[in-house]
Order: structure tokens, then sequence, then C-alpha cells
């Protein structure tokens, strides 16, 4: 066993030769939406021109960021679920959760609209009728915090999706753009946060079915991981990228962040 | 599909130079992987070739089986051994092209070792008694092979180039596809797809074929050189 790890190392030795020198860098485990929504390209060179800190952000779902957050691999968690952020925190992973910015989740769905709930406020009602037409219905199904989010919300609404389910709830385990995807494809509903549906560019025949709903609020959280949990988190880089997310500077650059116009995270640190 | 033909040439025509860094990344990762393969695996092929001992049987069906590691599973393997919580997280090289580069020479490892396994054994056959005759151990048996049959193992290594190349499971998960650090093409396609820009994505596919067919043309032009110059 000896052996092997010796020459475990001597190859990690070798691959370890070629890497790139940045000494001053965090990783930050975050969610596909705030990556591919595009929002980390505009506010990180912000911060590393003024901190000359490189942020790397390793985009997953919620529940798999917080996972590796809890095996001490990234210094900062940026996520969105508050429940699943507070059982983070209970656990003695994280330091303290700093509410950043939210912004909602929207129902998606076929123009076609088999359920005919277009147009609707109600996220409850849709869901309902979703499940009795039978309408084609796809599940991120991978504990992300959307994934997450719909599971509370068909609870809300009285509906056991567990037992309840049928061949129209179709269980992706994919992240959101994937998921939208086979949502365009199967002309299904889908709940997606609205940042990576404004930012989405393979719609077919999708648009917005319900939206504005209050039970659709989505409130994004940012901690730093616990170095007393977790000696190799880098406490101070770390905690320098948290307060300035929660600074004005920083909430400036998340509320300056739009695409065609249209804002796609509205700040609310306290 | 026109449209992502157009997507490719406005990336290669605006040579685009976060395209170049990745491009680069790319191939200095599959390039680093392939290298370390080569250096473990020709000469564990050789040494498998050539002995005798029990068990050589279940060890070539395993190493052949081997070849067919999924790259997801490495790539979890991997993760695992250099996460922070891992035997060898003390490293700190998790979501580096380190572990990229470690997770590939895994992954390939075995495609060059079974490979070369068979050729050279083929090459034993044939030469086994002439070589006895020189004298020669087996030792130096393997290394006289190595050399002689050094052109048809180019394409073995070749093959653990494509697959490295190609594969995007491990790469994603110990490299974590970091914008700037360790996005390679393979990971950047997946990503625009997820973004649901499918023509970038298929235009981004057509440039990675189109550079390993660059680099498979490169190592036949050299074979072609090196074998008419020295027969």
């Amino acid at each position: 066993m000896d052996l092997i790890r010796r020459l475990l190392l001597l190859v990690a030795w070798i691959a370890a030769s070629p890497a790139s020198a940045q000494d001053k860098f965090i990783v930050v485990a975050s969610t596909t939406s705030t990556e591919q929504s595009g929002l980390f390209g505009h506010i990180l060179p912000v911060f590393q021109k003024k901190t000359g800190i490189q942020v790397r952000v390793v985009a997953l779902g919620t529940g798999q960021a917080l996972d590796l957050a809890r095996r001490g691999d990234a210094d900062v968690v940026f996520v969105h679920a508050r429940s699943a952020e507070e059982k983070f925190l209970a656990e003695g992973h994280g330091v303290k959760r700093f509410p950043v910015m939210y912004n909602d989740f929207v129902l998606i769905g076929p123009q076609s609209d088999p359920a005919q709930i277009r147009g609707g406020k109600d996220i409850l009602e849709a869901l309902r009728k979703i499940k009795t037409a039978g309408a084609p219905f796809v599940s991120r199904g991978d504990r992300s915090g959307t994934h997450m989010a719909e599971l509370a919300l068909w609870k809300i609404a009285n509906i056991d999706i567990e037992k309840e389910k049928g061949p129209w709830y179709r269980d992706t385990g994919q992240g959101m753009g994937p998921a939208l995807n086979a949502a365009a494809a199967m002309d299904g509903y889908i709940l997606a946060d609205r940042g990576t549906w404004i930012s989405f560019k393979n719609r077919g025949n999708l648009a917005i079915a319900v939206e504005g709903d209050k039970q659709l609020f989505n409130q994004y959280g940012i901690m730093l991981v616990n170095p007393l949990k977790h000696p190799n988190v880098k406490k101070d880089l770390g905690q320098a990228f948290v307060d300035w997310v929660i600074s004005p500077d920083g909430q400036k650059a998340i509320a300056d962040y739009k695409i065609g116009g249209e804002q796609l995270f509205f700040p609310n640190a306290k | 599909m026109s449209e992502a033909l157009s997507a490719a040439l406005a990336l290669l025509v605006g040579l685009d130079s976060r395209l170049v860094e990745i491009v680069l990344l790319s191939l200095r990762v599959s390039l680093s992987a392939v290298a370390i393969a080569a250096l473990l695996g020709l000469p564990l092929g050789a040494a498998i070739a050539v002995s005798r001992f029990p068990g050589r049987q279940a060890v070539i069906v395993v190493l052949n089986a081997l070849m067919g590691l999924p790259p997801v599973v490495v790539g979890l393997l991997v993760y695992l051994l250099l996460s922070r919580a891992g035997p060898l997280g003390a490293l700190g090289i998790l979501f580096t092209p380190s572990a990229m580069v470690f997770a590939q020479s895994i992954l390939i490892l075995p495609i060059v070792a079974a490979l070369s396994r068979q050729a050279i054994e083929d090459a034993w056959r044939e030469y086994e008694e002439q070589l006895r005759s020189l004298g020669a151990g087996r030792m130096s048996a393997a290394l006289t092979l190595l050399w002689d049959t050094r052109f048809s193992l180019l394409t073995t290594i070749l093959a653990g180039f494509g697959r490295a190349a190609a594969e995007v499971g491990a790469v994603m998960i110990v490299g974590g596809n970091i914008d700037g650090v360790t996005r390679v093409m393979t990971t950047t396609i997946a990503l625009e797809t997820s973004k649901g820009d499918l023509p970038l994505a298929l235009g981004l596919g057509m440039i990675l074929i189109a550079i390993v067919i660059a680099v498979n043309a490169a190592a036949h032009l050299t074979r072609e050189l090196a074998q008419r110059r020295y027969g």
C-alpha cells in the first residue's frame, strides 16, 4: 500500500510541475445559475482588480456545492437553498451566512400550454393543474437549489410528488441548462431561475407560463467555510471576498449586471 | 449545422484570445497525460509481454478491460484522492491542471499498456529465438522490442491521446471547469451546451476535431520521415 502511495505521489508530482503559479486565489463553490448567467464573469474582474485575489468558481448544484465544501475543497460557498445552508451551518462547516441577493423562479412551459396555466400568478394552482392534466414536467432531480425549491412547492401545494408522480414527471438529474434543453425538446413545463432563463438560448417553443408569485422568491447566501473545521481554508482571502460581496461596492456590481437591459439579480445584503 | 460552421469560422477568424488559451490548455493537459502514460505504460506493456508468471492471463484480461474505464469513474476516484479530506489532499492540486493531467494519465495508462503489450508480444513471438540466441535476457529483449516496434507504438500513443483529448467526465470533476484556470475544449463544449448555445458548442466541437486531426497528421508525418531515414 505504501508503494502504491509513493507511486501516486510521484505521478502527482510530475503532474504538478506545469501548474500555473497564482498564489492569491480562493475556490468558491457556487451554483450553475450564478456562473451560467454570466454574473461571475461580470463581478469577479471588479473584485480581482481591487484586491488582486483571483476567484476560482466551481459551479455545481447547491447540494453538490455544499458537499464539496463539507470535504474542505472550497473556501467560500455562494448558493441558494436556505434550509440546506442552515443545515450546513449547524453542522459546523460554515462560519456565518450572509444574504447577498435575490431573484425569482419562473415556471416555464410550451406555447401550446396543455395544462392551461399561462399568464397565471398562482404557482401552486399551476402545479396542481399540470399534475391533473398529466402534462410533461421536467425536474432537475439533482439536489440543486432549484430542485429543492421545486420539491418544497409541490409540498406546499399538498402534493406528495414522490408518491403521486406519473410518467409525466421526468426526473433528469441534470443542471439547469441541460434540463431546459430537455424541456424544450419534449415541450414540457419546468421550474427555472430567472437568471438562467434570461441567458438561455435554445428556447424552442418555451416561454414563461407563471411568474410573480411570492412563493417563487429565490434568495442567495454566502458563507466562509469554517477554518476551525477545515484548516486549509484561506480564511483571510475568503473573508475578503465575502466582505466585498456584501459591501456597497459588491452590491452595486451585482445590480449593474444586465442582459438586454434586464437586471438579473437584486442585491439585498443587510 | 451551417450556423455551427459559421460559429467555428468566426471563432477561428477572430482568433479569440480566450479560445487560444483554452485550446493550449487542452493540448498541454492531454499531451502531458500522454507523456506520463507512455513513460509508465510502455515499459509495463513490454514487461508483461516478455515475462511469464502465474496469473498473467488474468492480468492481461484486466488490463484490456481497463481500456474501457469510464472517465467519470476515474474523475471521481481522483477527486476522492485529491480532495482535502482524501489521502493526497495535502498536495492541494484539486481544481488545477495538474489534477486533470493526473486523472487523464490514469485513464489512458491501461490503453497504452494493453496495446503496447499486444504489439510487443507479437514481435516477441517472432524474434524470441533470435534474441535468445544472441544471449539477450528478458530485460534487454523487452528494451530491444520496444525500440523495434516504435512505429506501431506511436499508434498506441495516439490512441491514448485521442481518448484524453476527447474525454469530458474526468476533467470536469477534478478540474471544476474554472474559467481561465481549468477550462478546456471539452468542458467548454459541455458548458455552451448547458447554456443552450448549440451552434457555438458544435463550432467548438469542429475546432476540437480539427486539432486532433492536426496532432495525428503531425505524428504521421514524423513517423513517415523517420521510417524513410532509419528504415
